[in-house]
């Protein structure tokens, strides 16, 4: 295992290109991140941000390019990288036929975790669900299973977390929640980069934003280079410039 | 973008060339069979097409094997290739097959062991194409069929032992202890095997150059939207 | 500290999910034992199983059931992953695809003995015939493993397609005749009680491919499941 000195970003991607047969999504993307920040990957729906999440989770190997996460590269190292990240997807990745700390139960012997039973109650205690920790997760409602797979994420107690529209589907409630949530996970020293649509919950959370358009980072700027209300203008700016450059 | 390659050219002729000679042996040069009469003569051109399936399917698991290692489209196109081809030459095989059984079994067709695994492996290579279909993502499509390319030749080997392990009224051609055919009906034989070979040799190279040309056009197009 | 989960650990981390989330409901189980025994009714009517043509077709029926038995069993399993994108959670974790592959298969085998277990005396005392010879359950656990081995490897592609469920059967019966004649003539050797000679062939057939349907798949699962 290759130790990484602290000043290397956690994230550091340099001409990524994904290909899916003769379609490219993904067209020499530059990105990094590093330790303690939150980055809102914004962008269009087919944009790529899903398909770059996937990436950097290793759950799809890159075209081209050079992809290290806390200094490993992928698809190389995978394991390493696995071992210490967590990812949020839109499906939860959960079973529905396992209570939600059965589930829990299973990811903790998948990554051979220690001291695992405190583990969990941590997690559960963390998102609100220790209540509903025995009840089947079928039964739970959409807010319930995004607070559980958010847990799930979080209990390797990962240095890098990913979350990809994790507000969608939620009502108000449960988007409320997940505010709360994620202002919890992001204090502590951990790199998260979350993927949005939707502007208004990325400038309540996010330490810099970055647009992807058309495979490429268009536009990034820090949270305080730009209001809350330029917010929309920056966003907007960015994509016409990427549509301008083609 | 590419020019008819000279190679291919000469391939070509030497084919023709080769089948040509392969026919006037066929019925000219090879003995008349004692008991048979001409319809042995169908044997020929029945083990040679069974010969160039098998090793369509052969070269289609190889192809697989390369392309999951690799992961270039050259492979996957071939390997598509070779699974069309060995298909049609399996079909020819059976139809060839059942001429011969008309007049010397009685029947067209009769549930033996080594017709009914001919016939699943046909079956295998039809689903490799369902499976094909059934895909929309390339990159996941090719994965996807070379795996089953190589799993599906695993079944194979049972196709050609068949006869050996179930009491099958099959001839057997091809035994270590004795042959069965004179001299001259051997001669003729490896003839058209190896001209069925060189048959396959080309018709792959042309279904590839084929394949390869329609996924450039594909990233043409492509390339035009974007 | 190490980087991957141990490959045991991780397949018992897997095959204890399976069970425990299929003993909570019992929906798979009971499926596929309610289908078995109706393909062997069906058998009963469709080939009118009078005391003689049984002897001769005993085997043939059986496997007949096992099979399309295991085929809903290989379907649901993989679904399971697929549901709520858990198969994606599997992959995240730090643990060797093989060792995924080799945790459901296990799983798919138990529930396949399970079923057998169950359809095997209630077969004995309908039909009136001793199923319990060790020979014949021999040839039942070996031909589970062959059938088992290769159909998890073909469900979890099945399940990518957009045809699904229908494909799985299309791939997996043609690819599985190897095994299927080596158990039906083995297991119909075994119960005429035929000398060990006759039945040899048919063993060493079925634990050839048990071989292969076990070491093919450890070694292309990846390509099965990684995009």
């Amino acid at each position: 295992m290759t130790t990484t000195p602290s000043s290397a970003p956690v994230i550091a991607v340099r001409g990524l290109v994904k290909r899916f047969g003769i379609k490219t999504v993904l067209k020499g993307m530059d990105f990094q991140a590093e330790e303690g920040e939150f980055v809102a990957l914004l962008g269009p729906n087919g944009a790529g941000k899903t398909t770059f999440l996937r990436i950097l989770a290793s759950l799809s190997r890159p075209s081209a390019g050079d992809v290290r996460v806390k200094g490993h590269r992928l698809p190389q190292q995978a394991t390493a990288v696995r071992r210490r990240l967590g990812f949020v997807s839109h499906q939860p990745l959960l079973y529905g036929d396992l209570s939600g700390e059965e589930n829990l139960r299973f990811y903790a012997r998948l990554y051979s975790l220690p001291d695992a039973n405190e583990r969990i109650a941590a997690v559960l205690k963390m998102v609100g669900m220790y209540r509903h920790r025995r009840d089947l997760v079928r039964t739970y409602s959409r807010g319930m299973q995004q607070r559980l797979a958010i847990a799930r994420a979080l209990l390797p107690d990962p240095d890098v977390l990913l979350l990809d529209e994790p507000y969608t589907g939620l009502d108000q409630d449960a988007a409320a929640m997940l505010d709360e949530i994620l202002a919890r996970v992001s204090t502590q020293k951990r790199t998260v980069v979350l993927t949005s649509h939707d502007l208004s919950k990325a400038a309540l959370l996010a330490s810099r934003f970055d647009v992807l358009a058309r495979g490429k980072i268009a536009a990034s700027a820090g949270r305080g280079e730009i209001s809350d209300a330029e917010l929309l203008d920056f966003y907007r700016g960015a994509l016409a410039s990427a549509e301008a450059e083609r | 973008m590419q020019k008819y390659p000279k190679t291919l050219l000469l391939l070509d002729l030497a084919t023709v060339l080769l089948l040509a000679v392969a026919t006037v042996l066929v019925f000219a040069y090879a003995p008349l069979e004692r008991t048979m009469g001409a319809v042995q003569k169908v044997f020929y051109f029945h083990v040679a097409s069974n010969w160039v399936g098998m090793l369509g399917f052969l070269v289609a698991a190889v192809a697989g094997a390369v392309y999951l290692v690799k992961g270039t489209r050259f492979w996957d196109v071939l390997e598509v290739a070779a699974v069309e081809i060995g298909l049609v030459f399996s079909l020819i095989g059976i139809v060839t097959g059942s001429i011969w059984a008309r007049p010397i079994w009685n029947t067209w067709w009769t549930w033996d062991a080594r017709l009914v695994t001919v016939t699943i492996m046909v079956l295998i290579y039809i689903a490799y194409f369902l499976l094909r279909q059934g895909i929309d993502d390339p990159g996941r499509r090719a994965r996807y069929a070379a795996v089953y390319a190589i799993v599906g030749f695993l079944s194979v080997p049972l196709t050609f032992f068949s006869i050996r392990l179930f009491q099958s009224i099959h001839p057997v051609v091809i035994t270590s202890t004795k042959a069965q055919l004179s001299p001259r009906m051997k001669t003729v034989f490896m003839f058209s095997l190896f001209t069925y070979t060189v048959l396959f040799a080309d018709l792959l190279w042309h279904r590839t150059r084929l394949g390869q040309l329609a996924a450039h056009l594909e990233t043409l197009r492509q390339k035009m939207l974007d | 500290m190490k980087e991957s989960t141990g490959f045991g650990r991780a397949v018992l981390a897997i095959l204890w999910k399976d069970l425990a989330a299929e003993l909570r409901g019992k929906e798979l189980l009971s499926a596929m034992l309610v289908f078995a025994l109706l393909v062997i009714l069906a058998f009963n009517f469709a080939l009118d199983l009078d005391p003689k043509t049984r002897a001769s077709v005993t085997s043939g029926v059986l496997w007949v059931s096992f099979i399309f038995a295991g085929t809903l069993g290989l379907n649901r399993s993989m679904a399971t992953e697929q549901d709520r994108g858990c198969l994606d959670g599997l992959l995240l974790a730090p643990v060797d695809r093989s060792a995924i592959y080799f945790g459901k298969m296990l799983a798919n085998l138990v529930f396949m003995l399970i079923v057998e277990a169950v359809v095997l005396p209630i077969y004995s005392a309908l039909y009136n015939v001793n199923l319990f010879r060790p020979g014949l359950l021999l040839m039942v656990v070996l031909g589970s493993v062959g059938y088992v081995a290769v159909g998890t490897l073909l469900a979890a592609m099945a399940a990518q397609a957009r045809t699904r469920d229908m494909l799985l059967p299309l791939l997996l019966f043609p690819v599985i005749i190897p095994v299927l004649i080596a158990a039906v003539k083995g297991s119909a050797a075994f119960l005429a009680g035929s000398a060990w000679a006759d039945v040899s062939s048919w063993v060493n057939l079925l634990l050839a491919y048990d071989v292969l349907f076990l070491a093919v798949p450890l070694m292309v699962f990846d390509f099965v499941v990684e995009e």
